[in-house]
């Protein structure tokens, strides 16, 4: 018992972190609350590297069979740490800007990367939901960190009130669940239902409610109507830290209860994801197809992204497995990157975030425009960048278990999604601005550098994918 | 002296010259131009040493280099490259044009002249590679990178309406890609998920170790056909075609028109027509009647504009048709023709663009109506003019007429009817072409504000002077650019050939030029 603890490491280099950064935060004077951010920072650095030794062990299982150590739980703890520690890095100027650079603040984005990394490595529906409450009611917060503002705020009150909900769907799918197969662990779920033989109506009623569950978490259509009003309403870098992290950490848990719990039940989930799948990359690229504002044109092209991602969840093959896993690397880091070029750009009170606002950025900022270019090329999935090898695989996940019509669909919603990220550009670079305009705002050298190492990121992994692909699909085999 | 590498340097030369100019700053135009220029210029010297060390008798691939690219236990793509005989000289066009293009924005462009050079040159790593790229992935690795640079060049130097040009641009070719690129995953599965290998792939499609069933072959065949008759472009997808032309600067129109529709054209000779031979067949008599919709349709718009480069951008859709008819005629002289007519193309139209830019230097206007007799101001580009003109309407003894004998002949041969129609859209040519000649040079200088132009300078005769040598050399003695040719554009006959008899189809006489290499005869 007492080695299982070893393996929760990275969970207390969190959680210490975030109760420590609470308890600075009243003895930290004004001036010096630069260094709680800098805590947050080193503190998922440490959790990352204490976490890379478990990479490669056999598999285990903790704390009575509800949590594994595996790599695919690890690959997503990493991820989880990233996005974690790159919120707080992007986040430390701007909450002095807009006063709001407080140690919860911090200390909630570590709680919430905690739950995220519960719910990647949770075997069990009960798990599984603590990780996802830990999650949320950080992020429902963080959402809302600016008090005094009122879209800040409604942004709050909806996610927790939509958010709730969602709890609520997912709370009576485990319950039913539960019901039917007494139990919540995933392998025994998977056991009894093959030794039922026929699935049960009460099963099939527990994975929808599930499926809704997590399509809110995720933002699937007809469940994303939270999304983009929250987007726009958080604080930017938490709006950052919403499209990646909990999106992620959703996918990771969909995957493992899918592909370890329910694999029988493919004939049952696989046509729900199919329809959820075309709904949410379609209406994602109408939508955001309308957007002048810049945050909610980026809302809407993760809702779209939920959408593609979920061609590899509902092939339900190895490769779609993998192509998950590397879409959502690479998905993270051209949204970062995407993020931290358009909060660095904003001005008080989160404001300088409309097309534009964006006029002549390509001459007045040459460096940030690029970043942001490339970051947008990629989203939309042009060679040599990740977001090119991310589709491709997933698409060929796809084509491969015979889903052409899903595959026609996707690309055809890619061609959409060319529009508008290319019309960011035509702003920047072909719009001829106004006397009027003023000097954009000047990136500190720490976030220039982060955007940097992004940038070449996604180079990278559109030039020279092959380790992390194999690393995605490595990662993946802990699933079967 | 042999360089080993050739065709990597070649590809990739322009955009190692690309990244050096980032390092210049910003300010020295000058130094940018400099090198934009001699680093394009040294690539064509390279591109050279392919044709002197091509092998005419051989119909495979040469020069090939093949690495491993993206390598995993799922996939294998591979850097492999190569050209024959089809590809060789669309490599030269590609390295010929680029240089007189950067040459011919030396005054015209004066604005952000780093990011255009920087643009041009990423634009011709694109094309090159496109045309030498043997492995699927990296073709439609250069086929979609080639599109960003083309993207900034019409939306940030082009013209008043450039914005929506270059946005219809980029959504109409990645609309026709994407969905070629499904077709070259389904093609990658259907071959056991082993690779991406183009000569490999269609190797075992030859040989029938893979088979592909009649409907599989002709949705695979539509994918591409759309992908490449977006670029090429054919009637009814060539409403891009108009907009990107006359809003792009003038080094992006004769790019567009010298090289990016050829690589429509390339497309089907080197995809659709070795890997789809059946489909093609079967195909055949539909898509010739839209090219002749094309020839006819471009021709009589053409006749109608009010602009000079508008003029030109209709006469290619006309032109191009005629490419196509000649490929989907499927006979010897119909394949030479094109490939012919292919470079016929982009030397006039690359000129005409060329000349047009140069008109509206001086005088900022396209329109024909401000125009008239200014033959008597300018002289020596009257006379550039006219040789090109007469060599884009395929005049005897210039390059125009030995590209569209041979596709009339070849289509004679397949479809009388059809040789008739596409002859007709040739007459068209020369009346819009030199109608217009006659109302823009010929006659009394109308317009005063006419007369203070200036004639044509050294720089702008260097640049016209290399193509219409060109021109005279291709019209006169063809046979060395002909002669490579024939052994790969008779591969691909085989293939076709091979595929139509079981079926019977329809008949056409099938005459032996060149010997075919020693593999295939098997």
């Amino acid at each position: 018992m007492n080695n299982d603890f070893v393996f929760l490491i990275p969970q207390f280099i969190l959680i210490a972190a975030g109760t420590a950064l609470m308890l600075m935060e009243p003895f930290t004077p004004p001036e010096r609350k630069g260094r709680l951010g800098r805590t947050a920072v080193l503190a998922a650095a440490a959790a990352a590297y204490s976490l890379s030794f478990q990479w490669n062990i056999r598999p285990r299982t903790l704390l009575g069979g509800m949590l594994v150590v595996d790599n695919f739980s690890i690959f997503f703890q990493w991820l989880f740490i990233v996005i974690a520690g790159v919120s707080a890095f992007i986040s430390m100027k701007f909450n002095e800007r807009e006063s709001i650079n407080r140690g919860e603040y911090y200390a909630l984005l570590l709680f919430a990367c905690s739950g995220m990394c519960l719910m990647a490595a949770s075997v069990d529906l009960i798990l599984t939901f603590l990780g996802i409450e830990i999650l949320s009611i950080a992020t429902y917060i963080l959402a809302g960190f600016k008090r005094s503002n009122a879209r800040s705020n409604e942004s709050s009150l909806k996610y927790f009130l939509l958010g709730s909900f969602a709890t609520a769907f997912l709370l009576y799918g485990i319950a039913l669940i539960y019901g039917s197969t007494a139990s919540t662990g995933y392998s025994s779920i998977r056991a009894l239902i093959s030794l039922q033989g026929d699935v049960q109506g009460m099963m099939v009623a527990g994975m929808g409610l599930l499926l809704v569950g997590f399509g809110f978490k995720v933002a699937l259509v007809p469940f994303h109507s939270w999304a983009p009003d929250v987007y726009e309403g958080a604080p930017t870098p938490v709006t950052a830290f919403m499209t990646v992290g909990p999106k992620a950490a959703g996918f990771a848990a969909l995957l493992r209860i899918l592909a370890q719990a329910l694999p029988s039940m493919a004939g049952n989930w696989v046509p729900i994801l199919w329809l959820l799948c075309i709904l949410t990359m379609t209406l994602g690229n109408v939508v955001a197809v309308l957007q002048t504002n810049v945050k909610r044109m980026l809302a809407y092209s993760a809702i779209a992204h939920a959408g593609y991602i979920l061609i590899g969840v509902l092939v339900n093959s190895r490769m779609g497995f993998s192509a998950v896993l590397f879409y959502l690397v690479i998905y993270t880091v051209m949204n970062l990157v995407a993020f931290s070029v358009v909060l660095s750009l904003s001005r008080q009170g989160d404001e300088h975030v409309y097309l534009n606002d964006y006029i002549g950025l390509g001459r007045k900022a040459p460096f940030a425009a690029a970043a942001l270019s490339l970051a947008l090329i990629s989203l939309a999935g042009i060679p040599l960048t990740g977001g090119f090898i991310g589709k491709f695989y997933l698409f060929s996940a796809a084509v491969q278990k015979g889903f052409i019509g899903l595959a026609i669909i996707g690309v055809l919603n890619s061609v959409l999604s060319v529009f508008y990220y290319f019309r960011l550009m035509v702003y920047m670079y072909m719009r001829e601005p106004g006397a009027d305009m003023p000097e954009p705002e000047s990136i500190s050298w720490p976030v220039q550098v982060l955007i940097g190492i992004g940038a070449l990121c996604i180079l990278w992994l559109g030039i020279h994918p092959d380790q992390i692909l194999t690393l995605a699909g490595y990662s993946s085999l802990a699933l079967k | 002296m042999e360089i080993g590498h050739i065709l990597s340097w070649v590809i990739y030369l322009p955009a190692l010259a690309a990244l050096a100019l980032l390092l210049i700053p910003r300010a020295s135009d000058k130094a940018v131009r400099q090198v934009a220029f001699w680093a394009s210029l040294l690539t064509f010297i390279l591109s050279l040493q392919l044709a002197y060390r091509f092998d005419a008798s051989q119909g495979g691939m040469q020069f090939e280099e093949s690495v491993p690219w993206i390598h995993t236990a799922t996939y294998s793509v591979s850097h492999h490259i190569g050209i024959d005989g089809i590809s060789l000289f669309l490599v030269i066009l590609t390295t010929f044009l680029t240089p007189l293009a950067i040459l011919s924005s030396w005054k015209s462009v004066t604005r952000r002249v780093k990011p255009y050079m920087i643009c041009l040159l990423a634009l011709e790593t694109g094309m090159t590679g496109v045309f030498c790229a043997l492995d699927l992935v990296l073709f439609y690795v250069f086929w979609e990178v080639m599109l960003i640079p083309m993207y900034f060049l019409i939306g940030i130097w082009g013209g008043e309406r450039r914005i929506y040009a270059a946005v219809k641009f980029i959504l109409y070719t990645m609309a026709g890609s994407l969905l070629m690129l499904l077709a070259i995953l389904y093609l990658f599965f259907a071959n056991g998920a082993t690779t991406f290998d183009l000569v490999q792939i269609a190797e075992r499609l030859s040989s029938g170790a893979m088979q592909l069933t009649g409907p599989e072959e002709f949705w695979l065949f539509m994918a591409f056909l759309i992908a490449f008759a977006i670029k090429v472009p054919m009637f009814p997808f060539h409403t891009w075609l108009p907009d990107a032309h006359v809003e792009a600067p003038t080094a992006g129109s004769v790019i567009l028109a010298g090289i990016l529709l050829k690589m429509g054209t390339y497309g089907l000779l080197r995809f659709c027509l070795p890997l789809f031979p059946a489909a093609s067949v079967s195909a055949a008599p539909y898509i010739s009647i839209f090219a002749l919709i094309g020839i006819l349709y471009g021709a009589l718009v053409a006749m109608v504009q009010p602009d000079i480069k508008k003029l030109v951008a209709y006469s290619s859709v006309s032109h191009m048709g005629l490419v196509v008819l000649g490929i989907f005629a499927f006979t010897t002289q119909g394949l030479q023709g094109s490939t012919m007519q292919m470079l016929n193309h982009g030397l006039s139209t690359g000129a005409l663009f060329l000349l047009v830019g140069m008109i509206y230097d001086r005088r900022h206007t396209r329109m024909i109506s401000d125009f008239g007799g200014i033959a008597h101001v300018n002289p020596v580009l009257a006379t550039f003019f006219m040789i090109v003109t007469l060599s884009s309407i395929g005049l005897p003894g210039l390059n125009g007429f030995v590209g569209e004998v041979l596709v009339l002949v070849g289509t004679f041969a397949r479809n009388k009817a059809f040789a008739a129609v596409a002859a007709l859209g040739m007459i068209l040519g020369a009346v819009y072409m030199l109608w217009m000649y006659q109302r823009v040079f010929l006659g009394k200088l109308t317009n005063a504000a006419n007369e203070a132009m200036t004639d044509i300078d050294l720089r702008e005769k260097l640049i016209l002077l290399p193509i219409v040598l060109v021109m005279l050399w291709m019209g006169v003695y063809s046979a060395p650019f002909l002669r490579p040719m024939d052994a790969s554009l008779q591969r691909v006959q085989q293939r076709i050939e091979r595929a139509r008899k079981p079926e019977g189809g329809y008949r056409v006489e099938f005459r032996q030029v060149a010997p075919v290499s020693s593999e295939r005869a098997k």
